[in-house]
């Protein structure tokens, strides 16, 4: 056969012939999907605050945990993939995306076992935001460590 | 002679090895698609009442090469040699599914192109005559398949329109050998096949295999014709195993430029197993499992009723790693063109 195409051509044909998800209907799916997860972290925010008596740090910190907790137990019933079709990034960059981040591996690799299943795979997703998150405060922290030495701050 | 090597990359039987027996066993979404009529078994669990998604496509896989065995009528002793193989690293599920059967076995990866690469292999067995019948298999596990490819299933993203869903599915068949005294004349018969190349034309996006596979689908089937010197209309039906809608449309474009008009004959498995509108599954079907059950089931039955006499059936394979993939490398293609006729 003729090789009528050069690599590159082929794939800006391929890239033409190629149909997309619409990036403004992804957006306004992202942004609302992703501002109900906040309405719902600012719910239990108030709630904590005003029923349970917490400060604001702990109220952050219940907030976190609730959303995780909702988000692992969707991700085990197998919904928050549906919620992250419709939604996006607006389901992915909250901390619910996250947890069904970690959740999801540890699922899946149960059945390998506790150590080489769980133990090895449960950050296969989550890994680099992790090591790259820890990374990335330590070159902040230098950063200010420095700032404060020169007496800059 | 009992074949003979035509053109580049053709051999023709002239005892055309013939299909006696073919069984497809499905997951449950395959049911709840517009071929579900054809298939033999229809599983509504997915783990095939098995601990593992892996160790459930092994049962599918068991299940497909019993049934095809039960179909034939023949004793299990009348089998030689088993050639199988699936998606899975090391060819897990197959290992696993076919052992207890203590077939000689010739493990096989060919992507989803495997159905094509075991029914060669099957055919140029029987014909050369080193054994009477021979078994091909395949498998795929949407699961499985997601597990290793791709993401856990319960991870959330959003697959692009362009993406595949691999068939949960296993196709088996018996291949029988010919001669004039018992020329099994009721059969279906693989009457010559063409071998594909590995074809890269630099596509890396492992979300896009119909545009990895599609040059590899024409170049096979652009080989077979001209091997053969035929023309597309020299077939009923010239079918490709999983190009899904983009993948198709490439090839037909492809071979439109090289002087070959596809588009009236043209049929890909993939496109047909599921209804895309009600099963939201874009592009089309994949996997090993696809273009298997579809010719167990669906073109088979076509071809026992004489719908169809003879057809160009094209299994495509898109021959990605995960660590290729991570290394930076393209995704190259690999189908195998099969000529099967009914009398």
């Amino acid at each position: 056969m003729k090789y009528n195409q050069s690599h590159t051509e082929y794939n800006k044909y391929v890239e033409i012939v190629t149909p997309k998800h619409s990036t403004f209907k992804n957006c306004l799916n992202a942004f609302w999907v992703g501002g109900l997860i906040c309405v719902l972290g600012q719910l239990i925010h108030n709630v904590s605050m005003e029923y349970f008596d917490l400060n604001k740090d702990d109220a952050g910190s219940v907030t976190s945990i609730f959303l995780i907790l909702i988000s692992v137990l969707l991700t085990g019933f197998n919904l928050y993939k549906k919620i992250a079709k419709v939604g996006g990034a607006g389901a992915l960059v909250p901390i619910t995306g996250f947890a069904n981040s970690v959740a999801s591996p540890t699922i899946e690799y149960q059945k390998e076992g506790e150590v080489f299943g769980k133990g090895v795979k449960i950050f296969t997703i989550a890994g680099p935001v992790i090591l790259f998150g820890i990374f990335t405060s330590w070159v902040a922290g230098l950063i200010y460590w420095i700032l404060l030495s020169i007496g800059l701050l | 002679m009992n074949s003979e090597a035509i053109g580049k990359q053709t051999i023709k039987f002239n005892c055309p090895p013939a299909i006696i027996s073919s069984a497809s066993i499905v997951g449950e979404m395959e049911g709840q698609g517009p071929l579900a009529p054809y298939f033999d078994q229809i599983e509504t669990d997915p783990t095939f009442a098995k601990e593992s998604w892996e160790l459930g496509e092994s049962e599918m896989q068991r299940r497909a090469v019993q049934t095809a065995i039960s179909k034939a009528g023949i004793p299990k002793e009348d089998i030689r040699y088993l050639f199988g193989g699936d998606l899975l690293g090391q060819l897990m599920s197959s290992t696993f599914g076919i052992k207890d059967f203590e077939f000689p076995f010739f493990g096989l990866y060919g992507a989803c192109s495997t159905c094509g690469e075991a029914l060669s292999l099957a055919a140029m067995t029987v014909a050369a005559g080193y054994a009477k019948n021979v078994v091909a298999t395949t498998s795929s596990h949407y699961a499985s398949a997601e597990k290793q490819f791709r993401y856990p299933l319960e991870y959330g993203n959003q697959r692009p329109l362009c993406s595949t869903w691999t068939v949960t599915g296993s196709g088996a068949f018996i291949v029988s050998s010919t001669s004039s005294e018992q020329p099994l004349s009721n059969y279906p018969h693989i009457v010559a096949i063409t071998t594909g190349k590995i074809v890269d034309y630099g596509v890396r996006d492992n979300m896009n295999m119909g545009a990895c596979m599609a040059p590899a689908a024409a170049d096979v089937i652009y080989q077979c014709l001209d091997d053969l010197d035929l023309k597309p209309s020299a077939f009923d039906k010239i079918i490709t195993g999983d190009l899904g809608k983009i993948g198709s449309e490439i090839l037909i474009k492809i071979l439109l430029d090289n002087g070959y008009d596809i588009s009236k004959q043209h049929m890909d498995c993939g496109v047909e197993i599921y209804d895309d509108e009600k099963q939201d599954t874009h592009s089309g079907g994949s996997g090993c499992g696809c273009c298997a059950v579809t010719l167990a089931g669906y073109i088979l039955h076509n071809m026992a009723n004489h719908t169809w006499k003879r057809i160009l059936f094209v299994p495509t394979g898109a021959l990605l790693s995960t660590v290729s993939y991570n290394e930076g490398q393209t995704i190259p293609g690999i189908a195998h063109g099969i000529i099967i006729e009914q009398n």
